[in-house]
């Protein structure tokens, strides 16, 4: 039972007494920590071809037809069908566009959710390092998105680019403010900005003694609402999703990207709302925590959750006007999360007095 | 730590190393037949009108500007809050004014219609 549940710590460890046995100490560090690199990289695409599939089927089931039934059976082949085609179409560059700043846009896009994965914790013991400053650091990794799409609304020389790029710019920065705004209440109830620290907090006996951090009323659900709902501005999806606004403004900002590069900004998109999944499952509802499955078990299926919510939000709710969002996120969401820490604080005080 | 950090920017690198391979990729096994119409800007099928690099509004900035001032404003807040369990009444009181006098600055650009969008 504990092997199991130690599965991958003590796979690690092993390998890492391996290697000691023939290498220097050093060199043995850098190779463990590019093994465990390249595992986040290599899992990170086989989840997101995952998601391509549910997406599709879930987003059309809710809208009652069948989604991709062909390729294979239940159309289980589909991503790799359209693994296929991105690489096989032919790249067409925009006559006069900037082509480096078009050509770096879907790399930096697709690239920063990746480095947030950093700090994610998986299980026990299954993190890539549990930095001091975890929580902090996602934050400061998912903001420059904004300048990749910032760079590929003005690199692709068409005015309906550039109008989606400075839209989604716009968004983006504006709802990092309630996002913020949201993590602090969390990092009051934990005590600290690390990812583990914040998981082991949510056991019972942790800090305040009250389980996982959504059931902290009436804290916990206000600030699971503006994070949640700053998350899904944060990824570009619907209702948010006037960047991409695929009947308003043609594709936004990925209106001249074809091929691969267009493959790069659906990854870099898919990737985000995962991980903005996973951080959201490790700070409200208790990360890998759970009764009898392994950790790991518990997180994937925690975060696949928070996953189907995105897409069952998509698949539900008609596209804000611009203004509606601009107005939502500073009218309401930045006085409702300020108003919600000081909540918090008096909360926490009291019960520190009563106790 | 140095550690840490490390791993940090061995992740980093090799995270924005990551995207090209597919883009390489796809540059070997994908057709290239450029021609003059396909290379055209896209503005619903029309010849496009006009300098593309059009002039954006002030708005824009405006957001732009609050966001710096409400970022900064929660980088303060997060050492309170880490620290928040050892710390007595003052500090909260302290940090409720210092974020009443920063939400006066967002009512002011409230009602003067600075978060409209135009």
């Amino acid at each position: 039972m504990d092997a199991i549940n130690n599965l991958f710590p003590n796979l690690s460890a092993a390998l890492d007494s391996l290697l000691r046995r023939f290498l220097p100490g050093t060199v043995v560090d850098i190779v463990m920590m590019l093994v465990s690199i390249v595992t986040i990289l290599l899992l990170l695409p086989v989840v997101f071809l995952i998601m391509t599939y549910l997406e599709r089927k879930i987003v059309a089931r809710i809208q009652d037809r069948w989604g991709p039934n062909r390729a294979g059976p239940w159309g289980i082949l589909q991503p790799f069908a359209d693994m296929i085609k991105m690489f096989t179409k032919e790249d067409i560059v925009p006559a006069k566009a900037d082509k480096i700043i078009h050509f770096l846009a879907p790399v930096i896009v697709a690239a920063l959710p990746f480095i947030a994965f950093t700090v994610i914790p998986f299980g026990r013991g299954m993190i890539g390092r549990d930095l001091n400053i975890g929580i902090l650091f996602i934050v400061a990794v998912t903001s420059p998105a904004a300048i990749g799409i910032l760079m590929a609304g003005w690199g692709s020389n068409n005015k309906y680019s550039l109008l989606g790029g400075m839209r989604a710019v716009a968004q983006l920065v504006s709802y990092e403010v309630p996002m913020g705004l949201s993590i602090l209440v969390i990092v009051m109830l934990a005590g600290s900005l690390s990812m583990q620290k914040i998981v082991e907090a949510q056991s019972g006996p942790g800090n305040l003694g009250i389980g996982w951090f959504i059931f902290a009323i009436p804290v916990g659900p206000i600030a699971f609402f503006t994070y949640f709902f700053s998350a899904v501005a944060e990824t570009n999806r619907a209702p948010f999703d006037i960047p991409e606004g695929e009947s308003e403004i043609v594709a936004g900002y990925h209106t001249e990207y074809t091929g691969m590069k267009f493959g790069l900004f659906q990854m870099g998109e898919y990737v985000s709302v995962f991980g903005q999944s996973c951080i959201v499952t490790t700070l409200f509802f208790g990360g890998w925590q759970g009764p009898l499955l392994p950790p790991y078990v518990w997180f994937f299926l925690k975060a696949f959750a928070v996953v189907f919510v995105f897409m069952w939000l998509r698949g539900t709710l008609p596209r804000l006007r611009v203004d509606e969002l601009m107005g939502f996120a500073w009218k309401f969401m930045v006085p409702l999360s300020l108003a919600n820490i000081f909540l918090t604080g008096i909360l926490i005080r009291l019960v520190q007095i009563i106790s | 730590m140095l550690q840490d950090y490390t791993y940090v920017g061995l992740m980093t690198v090799i995270a924005l190393i990551f995207p090209i391979i597919p883009v390489a990729l796809a540059k070997i096994l994908s057709p290239k037949k450029p021609s003059p119409i396909k290379n055209d800007i896209y503005e619903c099928g029309l010849e496009t009108i006009g300098d593309s690099w059009i002039q954006f509004r002030v708005q824009y900035y405006l957001y732009a500007l609050l966001f710096v001032v409400f970022d900064v404003e929660t980088v303060f807040l997060f050492p309170w809050a880490v620290s928040y369990g050892v710390l007595g009444w003052f500090a909260l009181i302290e940090t409720f004014i210092f974020v009443a006098i920063l939400l006066l600055g967002l009512a002011y650009a409230w009602r003067k219609g600075a978060l409209e969008w135009v």
